[in-house]
């Protein structure tokens, strides 16, 4: 057990701090004085904390692959809670893909636009008849000369009302079995035959979209990949959503705000933190977010010690974690009784309805990405070697 | 930075399972719980390996390794359910003994020919039929649910977090064992009259650190215990067969299965810390100790459900023995501090009480 990061660490941390110092009150904020989001992000890849990895020639900082580093300096700007630049699913999960299997045109065409963010994204995977059995989906695109031509209907499509552009999903390969027939298609959403519908979910806002294709005609190089690669290159980028979902870091910050909450609000003139069943339930929470904070920290080490083994580490954090959230904003709600319930113009609303909001939202964490069984059925047949539900033969 | 066992500590741990699996089978943790051999036999074969001395200086004879060491052998040691007095004569006694300056009987320790029990009931959650009155050093009055009725002598604290050695053959003391559902170690209560007792401390850090260490080791050993339950039920779930399929393919197998490593996995991350703390982290040390043993009881209880239940009738019956370590993680969830006093603690600690 070794948890000091060595001399040239430190050494960088303070390089970090002392970007901070010296920068944050350019942030971006309602100020007139202050960056537009895209100026603080060209700041911030400049000087390597954004897109710290991407080659120069692709519009990054081109650094070598150093994770301590990434987190050093996800670890400095949460700590200073500075803006830590712009995200989305262009970012997060397509440039990454792209860096691996796409074309030498198509990195030089979309990667520097989209962490720039003059280019954002949306995700077109799920589809009303295909959730958890994501394979199974049925928009088409079939090809007419040098054209797809793509009809169907996707849904859960977060940002579709902003984006630009679709990373999307369809059936090129009717014939081939499920998994080898789907291909990876990336179409401008101004395209005629795109109609975007926003979803309102529970929590009164549309996170959501539903997104449906008519005749929607894209140019053929427009795929990444071969044609019935589709399902590897999604199941790449899913990887790299499931253990994002539910960092360990917000846990613990929304940990702390929970209880701040308990030494200010009270009940009948006592505060909630010296109602003994309260605090009991506050340590219960604490426990576990602890458990999954040093959950991270070994995943982390079996990250940077290649070799190292982390186990079961991995495979469990989308599910614990986004559990954990849901239960955590649960207490801070029971711990304001009453006043827990306020929403949107409330006067009585504390954290700016954040408690309720999130409390709702971490449920749809939990059934998004892959649900909390889609989840055990992983943990059990890849974790643990037990067998596959038998199949039922298709009608 | 490397969070996790080294080598060296993934080869004793290694070493330690291995041995256990050939030496302490359930047949003869069996024969312990029913009398039929001491748990003495087994405690000698442990000095061996360096186990009684693992935490004692080499000076004195012992191995001089840490507190991470010693969960990984609390983890061992309970993965096969192995009768021992690791927790008190291993652990909890060598903190006080090595701060008095006892070598001669930390050397009899590390040698397995001296073992020393823990009472430390009077400071954590005493009940009304407790109770201990001190005149000088002479002891009077009743402990209960003592650590090992078979130590050849007895830590005991009183209110004050004062630490005493008496010998189990002193004048004045009486000793009964106290049956428990946990038969693989022992309790009992010491009844004292006038006992003559060597005062160890006066300092409450030196009760601190024995109490805060033993459990860690209690959460190592409810661990090492719920792992193995949990790798029991896979194993028979891939091979017992109903509706002409083994029972590892209904879902419903499977998702208890998963729901035990997903609440399980996370725990040794945090035995691994909290025993790293205690040497290394003093500031979190307390904190973590209270945390740990407290979460991994929780979790502990609920693998031990599970497990006995993907065994169907046989996790019930004393032939498969899967009720070993059920009651192994029971008596750890309560020896040393409920969950429930446990958090109390954890939120005095951070001055939320």
């Amino acid at each position: 057990m070794d948890l000091s990061f060595g001399i040239e660490y430190t050494n960088f941390r303070e390089e970090v701090k002392g970007f901070i110092d010296q920068h944050q009150d350019k942030q971006p904020s309602a100020t007139t004085e202050s960056m537009t989001a895209i100026e603080w992000q060209k700041l911030l890849i400049d000087n390597g904390y954004h897109s710290r990895t991407i080659p120069k020639e692709y519009g990054g900082f081109g650094a070598e692959p150093d994770i301590i580093k990434s987190r050093i300096i996800a670890e400095e700007f949460s700590r200073a809670r500075i803006n830590t630049g712009l995200g989305g699913q262009g970012i997060s999960m397509l440039v990454p893909v792209l860096l691996e299997m796409g074309s030498e045109e198509q990195k030089q065409q979309f990667i520097r636009s989209t962490i720039g963010g003059e280019m954002v994204w949306c995700q077109g995977y799920s589809e009303p008849g295909a959730g958890s059995d994501l394979a199974s989906l049925t928009t088409k695109a079939e090809l007419d000369g040098d054209e797809w031509v793509i009809n169907g209907q996707k849904i859960w499509t977060s940002t579709a009302q902003l984006a630009d552009w679709i990373f999307c999903l369809v059936r090129t390969e009717p014939e081939a079995s499920k998994h080898q027939g789907i291909s990876f298609l990336l179409f401008d959403m101004k395209t005629q035959g795109i109609e975007v519908r926003p979803l309102v979910d529970m929590t009164g806002s549309a996170n959501f979209n539903e997104v449906f294709f008519t005749d929607v005609r894209v140019p053929k190089d427009q795929i990444v990949g071969k044609r019935g690669q589709g399902w590897q290159v999604a199941n790449a980028i899913l990887g790299h959503e499931r253990g994002s979902l539910a960092p360990p870091e917000a846990a613990k910050s929304r940990l702390e705000g929970v209880i701040r909450l308990m030494q200010s609000e009270t009940i009948g003139g006592e505060k909630v933190i010296d109602n003994p069943v309260f605090r009991d339930r506050l340590m219960s929470i604490q426990g576990r977010v602890l458990a999954m904070q040093f959950n991270d920290m070994r995943l982390f080490s079996a990250r940077i010690n290649k070799g190292q083994s982390a186990g079961m580490a991995g495979i469990i954090v989308k599910l614990m974690g986004t559990e954990l959230r849901h239960e955590l904003e649960a207490l801070a709600i029971d711990a304001m009784g009453e006043i827990g319930l306020s929403y949107e113009d409330n006067p009585y609303i504390r954290g700016e309805g954040s408690w309720q909001y999130l409390y709702m939202y971490f449920l749809g964490l939990i059934i998004g990405g892959g649900t909390s069984q889609i989840q055990k059925n992983i943990i059990s047949e890849r974790g643990l070697g037990m067998p596959k539900e038998p199949k039922v033969d298709a009608k | 930075m490397e969070f996790g066992l080294s080598q060296e500590q993934i080869m004793l741990q290694d070493m330690t399972n291995k041995y256990l699996a050939e030496q302490v089978s359930l047949e003869r943790v069996r024969k312990v719980v029913s009398s039929e051999i001491s748990d003495e036999e087994i405690w000698q074969e442990l000095t061996e390996l360096g186990i009684p001395g693992l935490m004692i200086p080499e000076a004195n004879g012992g191995v001089g390794l840490g507190a991470l060491d010693a969960a990984v052998i609390a983890e061992c040691l309970a993965y096969h359910v192995t009768p021992s007095a690791f927790l008190s004569s291993a652990v909890m006694a060598p903190v006080a003994l090595i701060a008095a300056g006892k070598d001669e009987l930390l050397a009899a320790i590390a040698a397995g020919e001296q073992r020393v029990g823990i009472a430390f009931g009077e400071t954590i959650g005493a009940r009304r039929e407790a109770g201990i009155a001190v005149i000088g050093s002479v002891l009077s009055g009743k402990c209960l649910f003592v650590l090992d009725s078979q130590a050849d002598h007895y830590l005991i604290a009183d209110k004050d977090k004062n630490l005493y050695l008496v010998a189990a053959s002193a004048q004045g003391l009486q000793r009964n064992n106290l049956t428990t559902v946990d038969k693989t170690r022992t309790t009992c209560e010491l009844v004292l009259d006038q006992v003559e007792a060597e005062v160890i401390s006066n300092d409450p850090a030196v009760y601190t650190r024995s109490l805060d260490l033993g459990r860690v080791m209690q959460a190592a050993d409810t661990l090492g215990a719920a792992q193995s339950m949990l790798d029991q039920s896979v194993v028979y779930a891939k091979q017992r067969e109903q509706f002409n399929r083994v029972i590892a393919s209904f879902q419903a197998v499977k998702h208890m299965c998963a729901d035990m490593v997903a609440n399980l996995e996370p725990c040794r991350s945090l035995v691994w810390y909290a025993a790293h703390a205690m040497d290394q982290v003093p500031e979190e040390a307390r904190l973590m100790a209270c945390h740990t043993k407290a979460h991994l009881s929780e979790v502990g209880k609920a693998v031990a459900k599970t497990a006995t239940e993907v065994h169907g009738g046989m996790g019930f019956t004393d032939l498969v023995g899967l009720h070993y370590w059920f009651k192994r993680i029971g008596a750890n969830r309560q020896l040393l501090g409920s969950p429930e006093l446990l958090r109390n603690e954890a939120a005095k600690i951070q001055g939320f009480v």
